[in-house]
């Protein structure tokens, strides 16, 4: 089911974060960390802290990987599951 | 509306497949490095824009040489710092696409320096992205043009000194002092802001090739993490700090709203035009078919080398073999090769005549030598494939080919030809011998090809005699 998101959020794909830290640096409301978990190429990844983003888009111009992080701003229509899948 | 979801641009491949590695899903730079920064901002405005399917992509030489690996779009991967060069032709041919360059400091401003001059200095309509990271990447963080005095890097070991280095290229100032350019500015991609202000001129500069108004040049100072020995966040606060000390940021140049843009017209040929563009009338090129001779076995798909003094006419002698083989459908080629001194040097041609399609226009192992002088004799003769042919003019040269193992036909073409009214038609007696020896070519086919190629066409009457002689002598 379509839903329109009434709170902002980001997604990391893990796999395709290479763990430089810049998206976290950049980040204005300091929502984002480094996880103490590594991907399968051996990077601790950048996690969401899973709360208070504001869609700013910020870390996306910061990210060099294609696909590592979407955001999600606040009005945006997506598929319900977005939510719960990780 | 405003974008309300932020994700990998169209552009990018959803999986890099020409990835050679195991990992199709991660780019192959380091972490935190700013190529991928860029990529980003051109492959987002590439597809708001809708222009991908018109996009190519001039892949350099640096860490970036396999953008390929990364966009959906047209490209082809040039020489160390040709990249502008190979833009210019590409959109020259192809006006209506966008044609992108994309180069880093040790392309552009080392090797290419000239290359990026003049295109900037023609006006050319490319949109040229220059990633200036201070240093040679992708070898090892040697020196480059735009490294910083007193950096250290792999050949500067004790850090760059300008007396002995000079100082770092300002590529974006340069640029801008040129009348032909329409907009130049230098940006960071580093912070927020500066993102927002590269995010911003990367889309202008494609913008002003999509309205045809002329070159655009954004010089991108970008993090190499790996070759500075920093980390990403560490890296990307020495540009904002010192780099931009050096390379001050902003708009440089930007005449885009004063000039007019350019109209391209997309002219189509008519069959007519094209034929009288490359000077044929219309009656050789129609559909005239050719009856092809039955040709013995050892004779077939021939590999020629047609060799003597420039001056002989050796290189039409093997243009007019092709063309006639052409005529015939067989798939040929011809490959010219001259000494350094054209006229009393040596001159020699490659040829090849093939039912099949051909690898390589070079022969190196001829089944068929043609030759008119002493000294290619002996230098063609033992690359001679065995069991293979040569003819040589034997009122010329005065030794005979030693091999035991090749059909050897001597032909005294340049006494027949004064025979027959000049010397210089001796090629063409040479001709009529090897076609009229192996039957590899119809009379026919090579008198047509005669008027085709022979741009002085009195000549031909004489040419035809020749070619005729020198059947006749070998029957
Ligand atoms: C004709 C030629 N000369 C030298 C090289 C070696 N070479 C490969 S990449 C490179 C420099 C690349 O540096 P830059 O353009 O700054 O790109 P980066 O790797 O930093 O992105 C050099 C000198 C080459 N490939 N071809
Ligand atoms: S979108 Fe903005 S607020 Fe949200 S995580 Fe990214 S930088 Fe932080
Ligand atoms: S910027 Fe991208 S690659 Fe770097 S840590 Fe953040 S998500 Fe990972
Ligand atoms: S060496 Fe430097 S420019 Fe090359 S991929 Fe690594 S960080 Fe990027």
């Amino acid at each position: 089911m379509q839903i329109t998101l009434q709170k902002a959020f980001i997604k990391i794909n893990k796999e395709q974060c290479k763990g430089c830290t810049l998206c976290i640096e950049t980040c204005p409301v300091d929502v984002l960390k480094i996880s103490d978990k590594f991907n399968s190429r051996g990077y601790h990844y950048a996690e969401y802290v899973g709360d208070g983003c504001t869609g700013c888009g910020v870390c996306f111009y910061a990210c060099p990987e294609p696909g590592a992080i979407t955001v999600y701003k606040r009005g945006a229509v997506v598929d319900e599951e977005i939510l719960t899948l990780n | 509306m405003a974008t309300t979801i932020l994700k990998k641009p169209g552009t990018f491949y959803e999986v890099f497949t020409r990835k050679p590695d195991a990992d199709k899903i991660n780019t192959h730079y380091c972490p935190g490095c700013g190529h991928g920064k860029l990529h980003k901002l051109i492959a987002e405005a590439i597809e708001d824009f809708g222009i991908q399917d018109r996009v190519i992509i001039i892949n350099p030489v640096g860490c970036s040489v396999f953008l390929y690996y990364y966009f959906d779009t047209g490209h082809i991967q040039v020489a160390h710092g040709r990249a502008p060069a190979v833009a210019t032709g590409i959109k020259r041919v192809h006006p209506h696409s966008i044609v992108i360059s994309y180069q880093g400091d040790g392309d552009l401003a080392a090797i290419g320096g000239n290359e990026i001059l003049h295109a900037a200095n023609r006006g050319e309509h490319i949109t040229v992205f220059f990633v200036n990271n201070a240093i040679y990447g992708m070898t090892g963080g040697q020196m480059a043009p735009t490294t910083l005095p007193g950096m250290k890097t792999t050949t500067t070991p004790r850090g760059r000194d300008i007396r002995n280095e000079g100082y770092p290229l300002k590529m974006a100032e340069l640029i801008a002092t040129l009348d032909a350019p329409v907009y130049v500015e230098r940006v960071a991609l580093t912070d927020a802001k500066n993102m927002a202000r590269a995010r911003k001129a990367v889309r202008k500069a494609i913008q002003i090739q999509m309205e045809n108004k002329g070159f655009a040049f954004v010089e991108a100072l970008s993090a190499c993490p790996t070759g500075w020995g920093m980390n990403p966040p560490d890296a990307e606060k020495w540009i904002n700090e010192v780099m931009t000390k050096y390379f001050p940021l902003g708009v440089f140049k930007d005449i885009s709203d004063k000039v007019e843009p350019v109209k391209f017209e997309k002219k189509v040929l008519s069959p007519e035009e094209i034929k009288k563009a490359i000077g044929v009338d219309g009656e050789t090129l129609t559909m005239k078919k050719y009856q092809r001779n039955i040709v013995a076995e050892k004779y077939k798909n021939p590999k020629i080398k047609v060799a003597g003094f420039g001056g002989q006419g050796i290189l039409l002698l093997g243009l007019v073999l092709a063309q006639a083989g052409m005529l015939e459908e067989y798939n040929v080629s011809w490959l010219p090769s001259y000494g350094p001194e054209m006229r009393g040097g040596t001159a020699n041609c490659h040829v090849n005549i093939s039912e099949f399609e051909i690898a390589s226009p070079l022969v190196s192992i001829p089944t068929a030598l043609i030759v008119m002088n002493r000294p290619s004799l002996e230098k063609f003769e033992p690359t001679v494939k065995s069991g293979g042919l040569i003819i040589y003019d034997n009122s010329l040269i005065d030794i005979e080919p030693s091999r035991k193992d090749v059909e050897v036909i001597p032909v005294p073409a340049t006494k027949i030809a004064d025979d027959i009214g000049s010397t210089k038609v001796a090629n063409m007696v040479m001709l009529g011998a090897y076609i009229g020896y192996t039957g590899i070519l119809t009379k026919e086919s090579v008198f047509d090809a005669l008027d085709i190629v022979v741009k002085r066409k009195e000549l031909n009457e004489l040419n035809r005699r020749a070619i005729e002689a020198g059947i006749e002598y070998v029957m």
